[in-house]
């Protein structure tokens, strides 16, 4: 008797103390800092690359209906000649109290322990209601089964599937080169390093904007830059507690050549 | 007592006008049928087969707009079943004598309306042959449904709705179709016999009938007012601005309400322009009636729409403020909430006076014109918040393709070809019913 209510008492720990299972957890962060950033897009691209997005043909994209994961806004302010553009590159935050994933029906997204948030391409049924609730709009639908033209096909990462129609897809923060890091770190018997996993998109980074780690680990690169005042977050006042964290650009005042 | 004045008739007048109406069929009402048949598959299931065939991508949602059409449809047709189950259980439990003639028209429109909402929710889903995940049932993979999704909600109250008065229309029918075996000849005979469960009408059958139906009427009544919250919720659990509101709830209820009223006159009506004998039955009293609660209610929708912006205002961020612009202030939604006002709050103004509420023509005009605006008071909601959301680059508006605008029209033929083949076979008006209206015959005969 005693020993099933102790079982009981340490099962409801399990869900009470964050970090209990400290060898499994981690809390993903990606860092972007803006003042290094310039806007080249070559995250998009190595972001298409390695998730096998699927290309949708010239109509469905100008349509807007294109499966990036992770896009540049740009945002001019001011009247020509003295404007200010700026950019920002958005992908999904991974939202720690994350809107979609009260609204999907059938778990198809959800939150894992690594402090992602996860889609399920297999057990999603298309309500929409995720991307609907999403309020930064990251989440990109499969209009169609899209195919690969030959020999296009050839180039598609084992790793991770391909979707058909009527799903659900974002960003994962290549939750597939978490998974393998994660088992060489667990087959060593160690937790993973600092730097070890990097996303395609950090790992494609000319200017080392993007960083990417375990904010749990207060000595990883991306909790040293997190404590940086420039620090911020992404619609913060919704309370949505994103893993993405911006380090905002530092910008002359007033109008200057430079910055246009 | 005002009330059974207009209804003099004999019980034998009500068993033959009811049977006559189901049996003799002329020809002008096969075609109609056979049209609109037709026409409710080209235009609703076919387009929809193409879409389910090639991918949602033939309609005009895109991110962020991704609830188009087809949830405005859900929630419209959702508030379409609302006045039948309204009609048929407050006024039951209130015993309003004005119900007995139209509640059976009113809760067939109930059920066929939900109908229709399980359409919609498959033609709204990206993968809809996977429809059965959202249901919870044990499996060997341990897959559970989440019950904090307010989609989870939705599809508990939609069945329960469904089954709830599937069972209350039944029900209600049973002595209906006992007295319909003794005239029907045919396959109707064997079909009456075994639907009316050997009733006989005994005093015990009569007692137990009558618990039942007030029974069920307790159970139904609160549903008219959670199923359409929890509709509502779908919206107002998110952080999206324009869905993100408490008083989304019971303006859903209200909207829902004052739209299926609308839709009971338009049904009556049609009826008894198709059956004029029917005129015997729906009189200019329950027009009155009905457009008396309509007028109520519209004014009950006027003042939550201006709560909701209001409360939009009061909130005083950005977002709201955009939204509020997109909504009131640029181009197409504007002119469509201009014609919202007009037709839900200020068309019906005129059923203050009574010779418009006791006119069928000027009924009809009003209850048509309240359809259209609760329409557009759905479709200013759903694909109008998504419109602008919160990053501006990820701005977008959204137009319906041809297979939404083709998907909606079939609906509403679709609704008209199940209704009007259900009236030939199950009696549209309660003979019982009406029946209790004409009184005691011993009293007019004097025997």
């Amino acid at each position: 008797m005693e020993g099933i209510l102790k079982r009981i008492a340490e099962k409801f720990r399990d869900y009470r103390v964050p970090g209990y299972y400290k060898k499994f957890d981690y809390r993903w962060t990606m860092v972007v800092d803006l003042d290094m950033c310039n806007g080249c897009g070559a995250c998009v691209v190595a972001c298409r690359a390695e998730n096998n997005s699927a290309t949708v043909g010239k109509e469905e994209c100008r349509k807007g209906r294109a499966l990036n994961w992770i896009r540049i806004e740009r945002y001019v302010e001011g009247e020509y000649p003295d404007i200010k553009v700026k950019f920002i590159p958005i992908m999904c935050q991974n939202c720690s109290s994350a809107p979609c994933e009260i609204g999907c029906p059938v778990y198809a997204t959800y939150h894992n322990q690594d402090g992602l948030n996860v889609q399920v391409y297999n057990r999603c049924v298309g309500t929409f209601t995720c991307a609907t609730y999403c309020p930064y709009d990251v989440r990109r639908f499969n209009w169609f089964t899209y195919k690969w033209d030959k020999p296009l096909d050839e180039q598609l990462n084992p790793d991770l599937t391909v979707r058909e129609m009527g799903v659900m897809e974002k960003c994962t923060f290549c939750i597939q080169r978490i998974r393998v890091a994660k088992d060489r770190a667990k087959d060593e018997k160690r937790e993973i390093k600092d730097g070890e996993v990097k996303p395609a998109c950090v790992q494609t980074c000319p200017t080392g904007a993007l960083v990417f780690g375990d904010l749990n680990d207060p000595e990883s690169s991306v909790s040293r830059m997190a404590r940086n005042p420039r620090r911020y977050r992404l619609l913060e006042e919704l309370n949505t507690d994103p893993s993405v964290i911006y380090l905002k650009r530092v910008m002359a005042e007033g109008p200057s050549e430079r910055e246009g | 007592m005002e009330e059974k004045k207009n209804n003099k008739f004999t019980y034998r007048e009500v068993n033959e006008d009811v049977i006559n109406f189901m049996t003799k069929t002329g020809p002008l009402y096969y075609i109609i049928l056979a049209v609109m048949g037709v026409s409710a598959v080209t235009l609703f299931f076919l387009p929809w087969l193409y879409q389910v065939y090639v991918g949602q991508g033939v309609t005009g949602l895109n991110v962020p707009v991704l609830w188009g059409v087809y949830l405005v449809n859900f929630v419209f047709w959702v508030g379409i079943a609302h006045a039948g189950t309204l009609i048929s259980a407050m006024l039951y439990i209130t015993k309003t004598p004005w119900r007995r003639a139209v509640a059976r028209g009113a809760e067939t429109m109930t059920l066929f309306a939900i109908v229709l909402v399980g359409l919609f929710v498959f033609t709204h889903m990206g993968r809809p042959w996977n429809l059965y995940w959202t249901i919870p049932y044990p499996n060997h993979r341990r897959l559970w449904t989440s019950f904090q999704s307010p989609l989870t909600f939705d599809v508990f109250a939609i069945s329960t709705y469904l089954t709830s008065s599937a069972i209350f229309l039944y029900f209600g029918m049973i002595p209906d179709l006992a007295s319909l075996k003794h005239h029907a000849t045919g396959w109707r005979k064997h079909l009456y016999s075994i639907l009316s469960l050997g009733w006989r009408g005994t005093d015990r059958q009569w007692h137990v009938q009558g618990r039942a139906t007030m029974f069920f009427s307790s159970f139904v009544l609160p549903l008219v007012v959670s199923v359409h919250s929890i509709v509502a919720w779908d919206f107002a659990l998110s952080i999206v601005p324009g869905y993100s509101k408490t008083i989304f709830a019971p303006y859903f209820v209200t909207g829902a309400l004052l739209s299926g009223f609308a839709g009971v006159v338009i049904m009556l009506s049609v009826l008894r322009w198709a059956c004029p004998v029917f005129k015997k039955y729906i009189t200019e009293m329950h027009y009155d009636r009905m457009g008396l609660v309509m007028l109520f209610i519209s004014l009950v929708w006027s003042y939550l729409t201006a709560m909701e912006v209001i409360t939009g205002l009061y909130a005083d961020n950005t977002f709201e403020w955009e939204h509020i612009k997109y909504k009131i202030l640029s181009t197409p939604s504007m002119q469509l909430f201009i014609l919202m006002i007009f037709s839900n709050t200020l068309l019906p103004l005129v059923l203050m006076v009574k010779k418009v509420r006791n006119c069928a023509v000027s009924m009809f005009a009003v209850s048509l014109f309240v359809l259209i605006g609760m329409w557009l008071e759905r479709y200013l909601i759903v694909p109008n918040a998504l419109s602008r959301k919160f990053l501006p680059w990820m701005w977008r508006d959204y137009c319906p393709s041809w297979v939404e605008v083709s998907i909606t029209a079939g609906a509403v033929l679709f609704f008209a070809t199940m209704f009007m083949a259900s009236i030939k076979i199950f009696p549209v008006i309660s003979i019982f019913e009406v029946k209790e209206d004409a009184g005691i015959p011993m009293e007019k005969e004097g025997h």
